[in-house]
């Protein structure tokens, strides 16, 4: 596994902290949905930044309460094809305008990256089977796009009928 | 027709380059068969029972004539001398080779074409009235809204990983030749009191395990909301349907087991979040597609009529052609030409590298450069005018293209079934063509009339079974094809789920049994009735008996 974050390989600062051990003071720390919920009062005025780690099929409804505390929310991707976590990283950036980073966990492959990023993915723990730097093309695969989303990207649209806005809201914006 | 702009054409060049390296990763080993299989899929290539399989997506079934040319020419140089047109509007190669396949891709990227979502968990190539801005019954071009569709839901970030696969259809007109209602969307535009333009959107009709014809979930949607309208079903689809279970992962029993009310509900709440947002297109946009599907210049003929009607006069069996297969245009003096793809004894929707040529040849003389291709597995030229009629079918019959039997028994559907599907569980083909060849008289076909026959080799009802007037459906029973019959199916403005009549015939009665309906129709019609009709009115009892003797 590597982390892509902001289409480069880095290295990885954040701990998943499994619901046994213990979730550390001092250092970022992911937590499943379940033991933050278990977790929440006592980790109030906590300094590290903390995540928490999502359940297959949650939708946002599950953070809502607490997105000005979380520093990072992480989706998880199961299956290749279980798609869900896409429409809910939609909404958690576009419609509740969560900023931290959105990392999407488990079985992320090459091929759904650059679809990733357009929801709003930040950073994406990277299971495939080449090699990280790699994958890192695959951002560049298809230069042009055809739907407004949380990238912000412009659309094919919007480019055509207002080229100068768009160029402002462009990706190097 | 639409053309592409730079922006299109980037895409589908991307693409190319994109599957370019998959399939040389693949070929050298680097990729598994499991690991090459979503990336084919994403480019339309399934691996059928003895070959690979490409399937070219042609949106909302429009082609040049440069573009036809261009798929008979790949025919011939890539496969096997001939192409299938399916019943989503595009084109089947069945026996390309792996190595070969992104050359075929950039062949067709060359002419502004694609094999994008014509496969796996995504919004599929959108289907459109085949007689779409030439309907003499339309309110408005559907094929502006495909199109807008078609470039929305290419490579949607949010929507390519479905619980299932997703299909939508348009169509312009009340008479519903594009099946809305057995679709996972339906869309018709329709005009309000104001007299604005909209669409009644109907979603969770389908065939497949479990049929279902559609509810209506909303009488009027304003055009300009479409996209975010699309948007929240999606949405709520992709949220909340199913995934535990591939066969209850469509849109259908989603709206079926939540119910159609409350489906409604949620889509209409997601629907308030966005309706307003940048989903929907930038003004300007709608109009922009618009201007592509502009009609040509019609030339006025002052003696179009009487010349065709002089043809008629000299050649009975023209006028069964232009009778059959010949529907009214807007355009005073032009018709729109059906060309039948189900020849007496052949295969339904083939078409060889030198038909598909001859066919653009004529759309070039006859019909503006286009060419249609219908989901009855047709083709048809859009543009003819009627003096020019008889000149097209004289040049139809020396290829071969001039069957007059649109919408006629021998006009069948039929899934590609056991010769060539690795889902099939029977034949379609053979039965198709026994059929076929049990009504060679068109003398007898024009008697009976209109008959809508569809045949599936599976449950999985490419064939659209369920919507045949008469529907029959391939399974298997301990290693042998059995056939059930199903009656009363409609996949038009009347839509309606056909019935199983009773206990399934064995390959070799099949055909008697078919015969056997349509006789005891011709026994019991009323007066203009079609077989349809008559079924409706008077149920399966007579039917059974005849299939099956007295209870």
């Amino acid at each position: 596994m590597a982390l892509l974050k902001d289409r480069q390989v880095v290295t990885d600062v954040w701990t998943h902290v499994g619901d046994d051990a213990e979730v550390p003071s001092d250092a970022p720390a992911i937590v499943s949905i379940a033991r933050w919920r278990e977790l929440r009062d006592s980790l109030e005025g906590r300094n590290a930044p903390i995540g928490v780690l999502l359940s297959a099929g949650d939708g946002p409804d599950a953070v809502l309460d607490d997105l000005d505390r979380l520093d990072l929310i992480a989706i998880p991707f199961d299956h290749f094809k279980d798609g869900r976590g896409y429409s809910t990283a939609r909404l958690l950036r576009e419609r509740h305008g969560f900023t931290g980073e959105l990392r999407a966990v488990g079985n992320v492959l090459r091929d759904q990256i650059a679809f990733m990023e357009r929801c709003g993915f930040d950073s994406l723990e990277y299971a495939g089977g080449t090699e990280a730097t790699r994958a890192l093309s695959a951002f560049e695969d298809v230069s042009v796009v055809y739907q407004t989303a949380a990238d912000r990207r412009a659309s094919a649209a919007a480019l055509r009928n207002h080229p100068s806005k768009a160029f402002s809201n462009g990706t190097s914006g | 027709m639409y053309l592409y702009d730079e922006i299109d054409q980037t895409l589908v060049d991307e693409r190319v380059v994109q599957f370019r390296d998959q399939v040389s990763r693949r070929m050298s080993g680097e990729l598994s068969e499991d690991e090459f299989k979503p990336l084919r899929l994403m480019n339309g290539v399934y691996l059928q029972l003895h070959a690979y399989m490409l399937r070219v997506a042609i949106p909302y079934g429009t082609l040049s004539s440069e573009q036809m040319r261009k798929l008979a020419w790949i025919a011939k140089k890539y496969d096997r001398g001939y192409g299938h047109f399916t019943t989503r509007q595009n084109l089947q190669y069945n026996w390309p080779k792996l190595e070969d396949l992104p050359d075929i891709l950039a062949e067709l990227a060359g002419v502004q074409m694609h094999a994008l979502q014509t496969s796996g968990n995504c919004i599929r190539n959108v289907t459109a009235d085949q007689y779409a801005g030439v309907a003499a019954d339309e309110v408005a071009d559907p094929r502006v809204y495909a199109e807008v569709i078609r470039q929305w839901s290419t490579l949607h970030p949010e929507f390519s990983f479905l619980p299932r696969k997703f299909k939508i259809a348009v169509t312009g007109s009340q008479n519903d030749r594009a099946a809305v209602k057995v679709h996972d969307i339906g869309l018709i535009v329709k005009r309000n009191l104001a007299g604005e333009l909209g669409f009644e959107v109907i979603v969770g009709g389908g065939l497949g395990r479990t049929p279902f014809v559609g509810p209506t979930i909303r009488e009027f949607l304003p055009e300009r909301h479409l996209l975010s309208y699309l948007e929240a079903v999606l949405r709520v689809y992709n949220m909340l349907g199913r995934r535990d279970n591939m066969y209850k992962a469509r849109i259908k029993i989603q709206v079926h087991e939540t119910g159609a009310e409350e489906f409604t509900r949620l889509v209409e709440a997601e629907w308030d979040q966005i309706r307003d947002s940048a989903v929907d297109l930038p003004a300007g946009e709608k109009e922009r597609i618009a201007s592509y599907f502009v009609p040509p210049r019609y030339e006025m003929s002052s003696d179009a009529e009487d010349v065709l009607a002089r043809h008629k006069r000299e050649d009975a069996e023209f006028t069964r052609w232009v009778d059959t297969n010949v529907f009214a245009h807007k355009a005073g003096g032009y018709a729109i030409a059906n060309i039948s793809l189900k020849p007496i004894g052949g295969v339904p929707g083939d078409a060889t590298s030198e038909q598909m040529e001859a066919v653009a040849a004529l759309a070039d003389r006859f019909s503006y450069s286009e060419v249609r291709v219908t989901h009855e597995q047709n083709l048809v030229l859009p543009h003819v005018r009627k003096d020019n009629l008889f000149a097209l079918w004289q040049t139809l019959k020396s290829y071969d293209l001039d069957t007059p039997n649109l919408g006629r028994v021998s006009d069948m559907i039929a899934c590609p079934g056991m010769d060539y599907c690795s889902l099939a569980n029977a034949r379609s083909i053979p039965v198709a063509q026994a059929i076929s060849e049990r009504f060679a008289d068109l003398d007898r076909q024009h008697d009976i009339g209109e008959l809508k026959l569809k045949i599936s080799g599976c449950i999985n009802a490419c064939g659209h079974h369920h919507a045949g007037h008469i529907g029959i459906l391939g399974v298997d029973r301990k290693g042998e094809e059995y056939y059930q019959i199903t009656l009363g199916g409609s996949g038009a403005e009347d839509a309606s789920i056909g019935e199983i009549v009773g206990p399934a015939f064995a390959y070799d009665a099949v055909v008697d049994a078919v015969e056997t309906l349509v006789d005891t129709y011709l026994a019991i019609r009323a007066d203009g009735e079609r077989f349809l009709d008559t079924y409706r009115r008077v149920g399966k009892d007579p039917f059974k008996e005849a299939l099956y003797g007295a209870a």
